[in-house]
């Protein structure tokens, strides 16, 4: 149990660590930074601020189901589909 | 056919497809009234979610606001979607273990406190009265643009529609009504933004379209920060806010999404806690798909109006121009008697004014879409409104029915009486929220917004600290959210309202707007309540071992009724 929230709880750190950096870091303190980037059309900053970011946040919470469901698994905490 | 037979057409279909809904899936237990009997697919949830959660606010305003805006539009798109992180991985899972029906349900037994629980009661009916005012009034605005009944009307015929399902049908009504609701507004706002997408720059995907270049090779958002530069605008991808303002309206708003009683209850109707974390993802996946959508609208909204508009002359305005004028939304004053329009930053010379709200509204008609098109948006708009509604009137009438009149004031109530209560207080609330909207108070607008700061700076530290620090006590948690609230209310109402001597931009504390001071009380209440808990005696062994208990997630069960 101990070591099921510690697993638990490294996951969440380095989870909401990349959830700070794309939105805080890429879209509002670095932007100007970034924004001397361009891909395509978009000023890099600018394009994490509108768009990069919300990308990565949906691929921030898949990735935490799946490591979930791997360490529920692990430690026998999953439930069968059809309970 | 004219827009408007259009637009009864769709309106007709869509809203007996909801009340078709309705009676089909009619709530006949509380368990069923507050959380659809607990056995919603994770799919299911995900798009009900979406659609409970785009308003319309995210549906009518936002495009626009960002079109405005430029850069410093970004907190919203941001804002309203990080917070789903902070949902999945700090919240939904646990509240969906420890298995009760409403936020100041978990809030009153965690804290082992009524007085807890009726401070959540209170913070979870003036985040919810503020939100479900704002959507009727967007009911009547739709109402009133599209099929010229006058807003009152509007009003009422959306009070019924809601009504019907949300008191017939409960939490179990309004989730599937939602799903139908998701796929309405998000078809409504997809299809006029592509075929914008490809008139202006050939792709058909919106979110590459506004990267990319026109005919002469020339990028989009180049163009258009050249056209702004031309008229005195500051550049539309760097904007002029500052930093520190930007990141805290971000993190409020992020924070108070997280924190919105009727976001979380939603986390509640799904069967176990894997589930749970799985509606957050897809959630938040059917949310992007709109909010990725709409910076691209704003950029090209904003580039058809200038193009449109600027140094042209006033005789020559298109149609959609002369309308939108009849209903004040654009006004055009010849300062200069040229009849042309000047179309500038500098506020002395500026011909034209534009209601943000009406660039997702106008946008298919700015861009000659066909008139089924245009009338699609009006059935997107009345979708996103009443769905947020709905789930609204929900954690009202369960904070009444529930947390209230059987937790607090009748806990012998029956079952069935609970069921009536919670009938009862549903169609008091919607009285209540159709009034605002037909009478919208001045400050409607303005507290919507802020209504993410209450939620960001009552409820979010009390549920965080409520599963992650164990040792966190009634005492703190209590002095907390109302240290926060209290905070946040001086703010808003000193910055907002004027009272307290009021004072202007110049005085913000730090530089910090009311909308981004959210963030900063959300902090004063983490810091009081742990400074408060470190004095005051700790949980009971009951509470710690529920709060170990809520960490594992096997073993939900379904919602319990206690």
């Amino acid at each position: 149990m101990k070591d099921y929230w510690k697993h638990n709880l490294k996951y969440l750190i380095i989870l909401l660590i990349v959830w700070f950096a794309v939105s805080f870091g890429a879209g509002i303190l670095f932007v100007n930074q970034l924004n001397e980037i361009k891909i395509g059309g978009f000023k890099l900053g600018f394009w994490f601020a509108q768009q990069g970011a919300i990308y990565v946040f949906v691929i921030l919470i898949f990735v935490y189901i799946r490591l979930m469901n791997k360490l529920d698994k692990k430690y026998g905490f999953n439930e069968d589909d059809n309970l | 056919m004219s827009i408007q037979i259009w637009t009864w057409i769709l309106v007709g279909i869509t809203f007996s497809l909801y009340i078709g809904i309705a009676i089909w899936s009619r709530a006949g237990s509380t368990k069923e009234f507050y959380v659809a009997g607990g056995g919603v697919s994770p799919l299911a949830n995900g798009l009900a979610t979406a659609a409970d959660w785009m308003s319309a606010a995210s549906f009518i305003s936002m495009a626009g606001i960002i079109s405005f805006e430029g850069y410093d539009g970004s907190v919203y798109l941001m804002g309203w979607t990080g917070g789903y992180v902070l949902l999945a991985l700090l919240l939904a899972p646990y509240l969906r273990k420890f298995g009760k029906f409403t936020v100041p349900d978990f809030i009153g037994d965690r804290y082992y406190s009524n007085t807890a629980r009726s401070v959540a009661v209170f913070c979870a009916l003036l985040v919810s009265f503020t939100y479900v005012a704002g959507q009727m009034q967007g009911v009547g605005i739709v109402f009133s643009r599209f099929l010229e009944v006058d807003i009152t009307t509007g009003v009422i015929i959306g009070m019924v529609i809601v009504l019907f399902y949300a008191v017939l049908g409960g939490m179990k009504g309004i989730t599937y009504t939602q799903v139908a609701q998701y796929c309405v507004l998000i078809f409504a706002f997809m299809v006029p933004a592509i075929f914008i997408s490809i008139q202006m720059t050939g792709h058909s995907i919106p979110q590459l379209g506004f990267g990319s270049a026109d005919d002469n090779g020339i990028f989009l958002l180049d163009k258009l920060d050249g056209l702004h530069k031309d008229l005195g605008f500051s550049a539309y991808t760097s904007g002029s806010k500052s930093t520190l303002d930007v990141f805290c309206i971000t993190a409020a708003l992020m924070v108070g999404t997280a924190g919105l009683p009727h976001v979380i209850v939603r986390f509640f109707t799904v069967k176990k806690v894997a589930d749970a974390r799985k509606s957050a993802g897809w959630a938040l996946l059917f949310i992007a798909i709109l909010y990725t959508t709409a910076p691209a609208i704003a950029v090209f909204a904003r580039t058809n109006l200038i193009e449109t508009v600027s140094n042209k002359k006033y005789a020559d305005m298109p149609e959609w121009f002369k309308k939108w004028e009849t209903t004040g939304l654009i006004t055009f004053t010849d300062k200069n008697q040229d009849q042309v329009i000047q179309y500038v930053a500098n506020k002395e010379l500026n011909e034209l004014e534009v209601n943000r709200d009406i660039m997702v509204l106008a946008n298919p008609e700015i861009a000659g879409l066909p008139n089924w098109v245009i009338a699609l948006v009006a059935a997107g708009g009345l979708a996103a409104a009443l769905s947020t509604a709905a789930g609204l009137l929900l954690v009202i009438s369960s904070s009444v029915a529930h947390d209230l009149i059987k937790r607090m004031i009748n806990p012998k109530i029956s079952e069935k009486g609970e069921l009536i209560a919670a009938r009862a207080s549903a169609v008091v609330a919607v009285c209540i929220a159709g009034y605002f909207g037909i009478n919208p108070p001045g400050f409607v607008a303005a507290v919507v917004a802020l209504a993410f700061g209450l939620a960001a700076a009552s409820f979010f530290p009390a549920i965080v600290l409520g599963i992650f620090y164990k040792k966190m006590n009634k005492q703190g948690a209590i002095s907390g959210m109302i240290f926060g609230i209290l905070l946040m209310l001086f703010y808003m109402t000193k910055f907002k309202f004027g009272w307290w001597f009021g004072g202007t931009k110049e005085d913000w504390w730090f530089g910090i707007s009311p909308e981004g001071f959210g963030s900063i009380a959300m902090m004063a209440n983490f810091i009081v309540s742990i400074i408060v808990s470190k004095f005051t005696p700790d949980p009971p062994k009951e509470v710690q071992e529920i709060v170990e208990n809520i960490r594992i997630p096997s073993g939900a069960g379904a919602a319990q009724n206690h």
